[in-house]
């Protein structure tokens, strides 16, 4: 084989797949794109002020989804705030008070056997659990709790990871000052991992609120407006289950169900400007 | 050892056949080092790399604490006291002895708030005494004039010479006796490099400075007390002009002549 055939053939080569990459990824958008459009067409019609702001009358065959967004904003954040300060706490302790050694190893090796979890054992022992042994019945703080511990692995690695990102001359710098270890995890480590650690929490929340198989099982399906956190609800994603698995209003499933997307498209887009604010006002602080 | 080397209480830094490992064992950085430093002074410690110099100076603070699997034999005293000492706080031992380390590195913070990042950790709360502090410090350091009206600017916006001497306006805040600079200069331009020479100088008569350098030029500069460093013995002590005419070593001559390092 001579020279001339080789870079011949390594340019039809390079051509052939330069194409199926290019076809790849065109792929992968329009996936997106089609699943997203699709929704947003078929939800379109039944999108009104109305449709989210009212209840929803003969089993959500009618009426609207109020007690369900309700019920989905309120648990998604429980879950999150219960999630976040244990998630952070077990990265702040992996990173800065143990070294890497067997007990590190277990409790990482533990937290990512957790995200390895199907979602509905976790409702299963949701159910178990905290409805039926702690007693808490149907109710947004099972279902909260249940989310949390499902979601908890993916906040402790990714706040791990931005916690690991952070110089260590800066912690050098610190601790050099006198600096404690709190006041070094405090004042540098945590304020130059924030944005990490928020778009860890964001991404956990994105996997919450579209969370059924955990959620139906803990926090119920009730269709009245929760009045605390004892009460049961039904999500955006059960409530769209529902409807569409009994057959009762497709048209009211894809209107849930597009009311979900725009809600978690606003909860990204947001997280990113609160990350990009929060960046910026850091190198300003006083 | 050498015409310099005060005995006794009136060191302020003195190290008896101190010994540092890494590794558990398995690297040994310092092997039975005896020095003193006088208080008020100026030490220069040179040496190529792997010397040993950066281990002695983050063995005085404890930095090298940090560490897993490090060990050391014989005494480190500051004030006649060891460092390594079970009553030592180590906070406080930092405050006491601070560093200026290799590369600029502001926090990422205001330059204000990296100067007063040390006295705010110490517990100071009150703004107009952080101010006072901050700014005495600053104008201590030399960087005062170009930087007093962007004080809540980010630090990261400095010259590289900046911040090395909002670096040393960082330790000058939490009100240090020793003051450690760990290649201070190796990350800057001569003209930069020269003005924190001259800042140490005016600092000297009140501090005790222990600057190490790869740069045997450098040392020469400062016309201090010179170390000399080698495979982490401490091979030569004296003034700069003696070390520099009349090297008693031939280690030591090989090295400032540039043979090796």
């Amino acid at each position: 084989m001579n020279a001339y055939t080789t870079s011949h053939r390594s340019k039809k080569e390079d051509r052939i797949m330069l194409a199926l990459l290019r076809l790849s990824a065109f792929l992968a958008v329009a996936i997106l794109v089609f699943i997203v459009g699709y929704i947003m067409v078929q939800g379109f019609p039944v999108l009104n002020l109305g449709f989210l702001l009212s209840s929803p009358t003969k089993m959500g065959r009618e009426g609207g989804i109020l007690p369900s967004i309700v019920g989905t904003v309120v648990l998604t954040l429980l879950s999150a705030a219960i999630a976040t300060p244990l998630g952070v706490g077990t990265a702040i302790f992996l990173t800065e008070y143990t070294r890497e050694g067997t007990f590190s190893k277990v409790i990482r090796f533990g937290t990512e056997s957790l995200a390895g979890i199907p979602s509905i054992i976790f409702g299963l022992f949701g159910f178990l659990f905290f409805v039926i042994r702690l007693n808490m019945g149907w109710s947004i703080l099972s279902g909260a709790l249940t989310l949390a511990s499902m979601i908890l692995p993916t906040v402790v690695r990714t706040s791990e990871e931005a916690i690991r990102t952070v110089p260590d001359v800066y912690r050098e710098i610190s601790f050099a000052l006198g600096g404690s270890r709190w006041q070094t995890v405090t004042s540098v480590v945590l304020p130059s991992a924030l944005p990490g650690i928020v778009t860890g929490i964001i991404l956990a929340i994105g996997r919450a609120v579209g969370e059924t198989a955990a959620v139906i099982f803990t926090a119920g399906s009730s269709l009245r407006l929760p009045q605390s956190i004892f009460d049961p609800v039904r999500t955006l994603p059960v409530h769209f289950y529902i409807l569409a698995r009994e057959g009762i209003s497709i048209e009211n499933a894809y209107g849930t169900a597009a009311v979900l997307m725009i809600a978690v498209l606003l909860v990204n887009v947001s997280a990113y400007l609160i990350i990009n604010r929060v960046a910026a006002r850091r190198l300003e602080r006083r | 050892m050498s015409a310099t080397a005060p005995t006794g209480s009136e060191c302020k830094v003195q190290a008896i056949n101190f010994s540092f490992s890494y590794a558990y064992g398995e690297t040994k950085a310092l092997h039975s080092l005896n020095l003193a430093i006088r208080p008020g002074s100026l030490l220069t410690i040179m040496g190529p790399t792997g010397s040993g110099k950066t281990t002695f100076l983050r063995a005085l603070n404890r930095l090298n604490d940090r560490v897993a699997g490090t060990g050391h034999t014989g005494q480190l005293l500051l004030d006649g006291k060891d460092v390594y000492g079970q009553e030592v706080d180590v906070a406080e031992l930092r405050r006491r002895v601070g560093m200026v380390f290799a590369l600029p590195t502001p926090l990422p913070l205001s330059i204000y708030e990296n100067v007063a990042y040390g006295p705010r950790k110490k517990g100071i709360r009150s703004r107009a005494k952080l101010d006072t502090i901050v700014e005495k410090a600053l104008k201590t350091a030399v960087i005062f004039e170009e930087v007093k009206d962007r004080l809540h600017s980010s630090a990261q916006r400095l010259s590289g010479g900046q911040q090395q001497r909002l670096a040393l306006a960082r330790v000058l805040a939490v009100d240090p006796e020793v003051i450690l600079l760990d290649e201070p200069t190796s990350g800057l331009d001569p003209l930069s490099t020269l003005r924190i020479e001259e800042t140490l100088r005016q600092l000297r008569s009140d501090f005790t400075i222990v600057l190490v350098t790869h740069d045997p030029l450098q040392a020469a500069r400062i016309k201090s007390d010179v170390a000399f460093f080698y495979l982490g013995e401490l091979v030569e002590i004296g003034p700069a002009t003696e070390i520099f005419t009349r090297p008693q070593d031939r280690r030591t001559e090989d090295y400032i002549t540039g043979k090796f390092g």
